[in-house]
């Protein structure tokens, strides 16, 4: 039963034909409308939205940045002592006691080069896989693109990781390794770390929201693909013929190309770098296509 | 004149029993009884009431067939029972949920407010929780850098804004987070019941902004269970039953209509609320009821509350000396007041059974206009037995009580006040009515 006391509701054709995208279009001169509408069809990327939310993106990297270490005695000097702490240890066991080669270069800057990489990686990926579990309070209360949430997580790591390479130049600077020109490709293994941490972390955070066992299974996973990285050994020790497979693993061309840029030497395995870079862009693809397929419906599941 | 909100057939279904985040296991368990027996999944966390909006399909609709349109500048209220739909409407409106039918427009830069102080982190200070507030809200930096005085000003806190929010009290982070929440600037605003927070002198500060918002020209949707702040806002309010509009039209009416299907369906039933550790499930219903005995949860201002409830003990130990008690909350969960049997009743009641039935009439509380809670006790002599904190919510509706023609304002506190007056005019030589 429905009354209707007064200001009966009338159901109007449209009059204007507005703009049927779901965004609102902040524009001074029109007025801006703004839509919903249930899903349908294939989900656009949108990122014009993710432009105009830019502000929010910048405070929520800052916000991260700011208070990660701020009740911390030693602040952000934990960048950089996790990393040359893992090298000392590294140096010791798999450098002197198992005597692992290094492929010419002194071990600990052998692994401290693989090290960056992969610390950022798994920090971002961690970061990541609970951005959108750890919001829920935000997600239940303003609407915002989900998609920044996960960007947030990988920006913030790079903040760190831009402490750790001033400790890797201090390293070169003591062993007296001077980079060649392969240093200029290394900005494009980080991009490729981002890649591959966003590509995981897509589909990590999105599945985490409904099936918080993502989120109990990802350290053990982080450790295990760890030792799948070629960072205490080099990719030379794998057999050839496995290499194809061993790239498989996106993170063994983002560590290897890394390695190679700062340290120079040898070229890695075009073969395996190929086979880690395609993996990468159809983890990527696939994972931001399955996010903004879910994101509208975290609110309701988390 | 184009509406500034315009909402059309608006539906929202959720598939009952997978609505939570799951684990795998859940996700196993779930597959295999609908492998093995089907359709009778999670039957048990509906509401009796419920099945008129759950389809053939196992979805319950929290929101079918909503149409209403808003003229730009007007301020419109939304009421309804819990669970009529308010927040899922709210949420729609606010795109932090889709909808699964039909389609809503707004003109015009829209802000939502579901919360204060959404995103505020504790290790942050004053200064930088209004940037990073402010920017969810969905203002940009320059403008927060442009209010960010007035802010300050508004919350009274200028002396600690680079004190990170930790150490705040609740209520200087309830007015910081206020004060940024109030001077967003947009056309429509579409917001829940945050109204107003903090102590007494802060909330008639909040309500006076909000009512000045209200009369600014601005659209608003305001989502309420406050009846009186509704009908001091808003002209016009929708009515929400069961996920649709039951009514709507201008305040007055619309209340009516509240106040009408809220006395129809009464409270009764098991009551809602919580047991402290100690305590017995020994009350099994509760109920209000007006001075004659008509079930109710809406009462006027100066009204009789009568307040029962019936009890029955689970095991065969009869009670001796039933006592009850109530205690009556506002909306905030304060206490305003409390009586019992053993205080205030001229004699003690005698029992040998092992159930019974209390009546309580409270005899014209100065109750403002407003919600409020009351939390029942039930005791042998001087002795616990159950007691169900928040057992029933109720409403006081504003009316003519000094039958001057005026109605107290809600910010005038909790209570109202009777006076007798005298004035004594001071001019010289006329200094009595002598």
């Amino acid at each position: 039963m429905k009354t209707e006391l007064a200001n009966p509701v009338t159901v109007r054709n449209k009059a204007s034909a507005s703009d049927p995208s779901e965004a609102a279009v902040p524009d001074s001169d029109s007025v801006a409308i703004r839509v919903i509408e249930p899903a349908r069809g294939w989900i656009k990327l949108n990122l014009g939205e993710l432009w105009r939310y830019r502000d929010l993106f910048m405070l929520l990297i800052w916000r991260d940045v700011a208070a990660r270490y701020r009740q911390s005695v030693v602040g952000y000097g934990w960048a950089v002592i996790k990393p040359v702490l893992s090298t000392v240890i590294f140096t010791f066991i798999f450098g002197k006691v198992a005597g692992l080669p290094s492929d010419g270069v002194p071990y600990p800057i052998f692994s401290l080069a693989a090290l960056l990489p992969w610390m950022f990686f798994s920090g971002a990926l961690a970061g990541i896989t609970s951005s959108v579990v750890g919001s829920g309070g935000l997600l239940s209360k303003v609407y915002f693109p989900r998609l920044i949430l996960p960007l947030v997580s990988v920006a913030a790591g790079l903040a760190e990781l831009g402490i750790q390479a001033l400790i890797l130049g201090c390293f070169m600077l003591w062993y007296r390794i001077a980079p060649g020109w392969p240093l200029a490709l290394a900005p494009v293994f980080i991009l490729m770390a981002v890649v591959t941490a966003l590509g995981f972390g897509f589909w990590l955070t999105a599945l985490n929201v409904k099936y918080r066992d993502v989120g109990m299974a990802l350290p053990f996973f982080l450790q295990a693909l760890m030792w799948m990285c070629p960072i205490v050994y080099s990719s030379r020790m794998v057999p050839e013929k496995w290499r194809g497979l061993y790239g498989l693993n996106p993170m063994v061309g983002v560590i290897e190309g890394f390695r190679w840029s700062i340290l120079g030497g040898a070229p890695p395995d075009w073969g395996m770098m190929f086979v880690s870079f395609s993996v990468v862009a159809a983890l990527f693809v696939g994972g931001l296509y399955y996010f903004r397929k879910v994101e509208m419906t975290f609110a309701d599941v988390i | 004149m184009h509406p500034a909100i315009r909402v059309q057939n608006l539906g929202k279904s959720y598939r009952l029993g997978v609505t939570h985040a799951g684990s795998l296991r859940d996700l196993v368990n779930r597959s295999a009884a609908r492998l093995f027996s089907r359709k009778q999944s999670s039957r048990h966390d509906r509401h009796p009431g419920d099945s008129a909006r759950t389809d053939h399909d196992g979805l319950f609709w929290a929101l079918r067939d909503v149409s209403f349109e808003i003229a730009p500048g007007e301020v419109v209220g939304v009421i309804g029972k819990n669970g009529a739909g308010k927040s899922t409407l709210l949420k729609v409106m606010s795109r932090i949920t889709l909808p699964d039918e039909g389609r809503a427009e707004m003109r015009g830069r829209v802000a939502s407010l579901l919360e204060v102080g959404t995103g505020f982190h504790p290790e942050l200070t004053g200064r930088e929780n209004i940037f990073l507030n402010g920017a969810i809200l969905g203002m940009t930096k320059s403008e927060i850098r442009r209010r960010f005085d007035e802010i300050v000003a508004f919350s009274e806190i200028d002396r600690f804004i680079d004190t990170p929010a930790k150490r705040y009290s609740s209520g200087m982070y309830v007015r910081l987070a206020f004060a940024v929440a109030a001077h967003l600037d947009p056309e429509i605003l579409i917001v829940d019941e945050v109204l107003a927070v903090g102590d007494l002198d802060f909330q008639v500060k909040c309500f006076k902004k909000i009512k000045a918002v209200a009369t600014g020209g601005k659209t608003v949707l305001l989502v309420s269970h406050n009846i009186a702040a509704v009908q001091q806002l808003c002209k016009r309010a929708i009515l929400l039953a069961n996920g649709s509009v039951y009514a709507t039209g201008c305040v007055e009416n619309v209340l009516r209509h509240y106040v009408a299907t809220s006395t129809l369906e009464g409270q009764i039933g098991g009551p809602q609320g919580s047991r402290p550790k100690w305590a017995a499930p020994w009350i099994n219903s509760i109920r209000m009821t007006t001075s004659t005995g008509v079930l109710t949860s809406t009462f006027q201002l100066g009204d009789d509350l009568g307040i029962e409830f019936d009890f029955q003990q689970p095991e065969c130990k009869a009670i001796s000396r039933p006592v009850m008690g109530v205690v009556i909350k506002n909306a905030t969960g304060a206490v305003v007041g409390a009586v019992n049997t053993r205080m205030s009743a001229q004699t003690t009641f005698r029992s040998s059974a092992q159930a019974g039935t209390f009546h309580c009439r409270l005899i014209a509380p100065p109750l403002l206009q407003g919600t409020y809670m009351a939390d029942v006790w039930l005791g042998d002599g001087a002795e616990n037995i159950d007691c169900i904190e928040d057992a029933i919510d109720f409403q006081i509706l504003p009316s003519d009580v000094y039958g001057t023609g005026r109605v107290p304002f809600a910010e005038m506190g909790c209570i109202f006040l009777n006076a007798l007056w005298e004035f004594n005019d001071n001019a010289a030589g006329s200094g009595t009515s002598l």
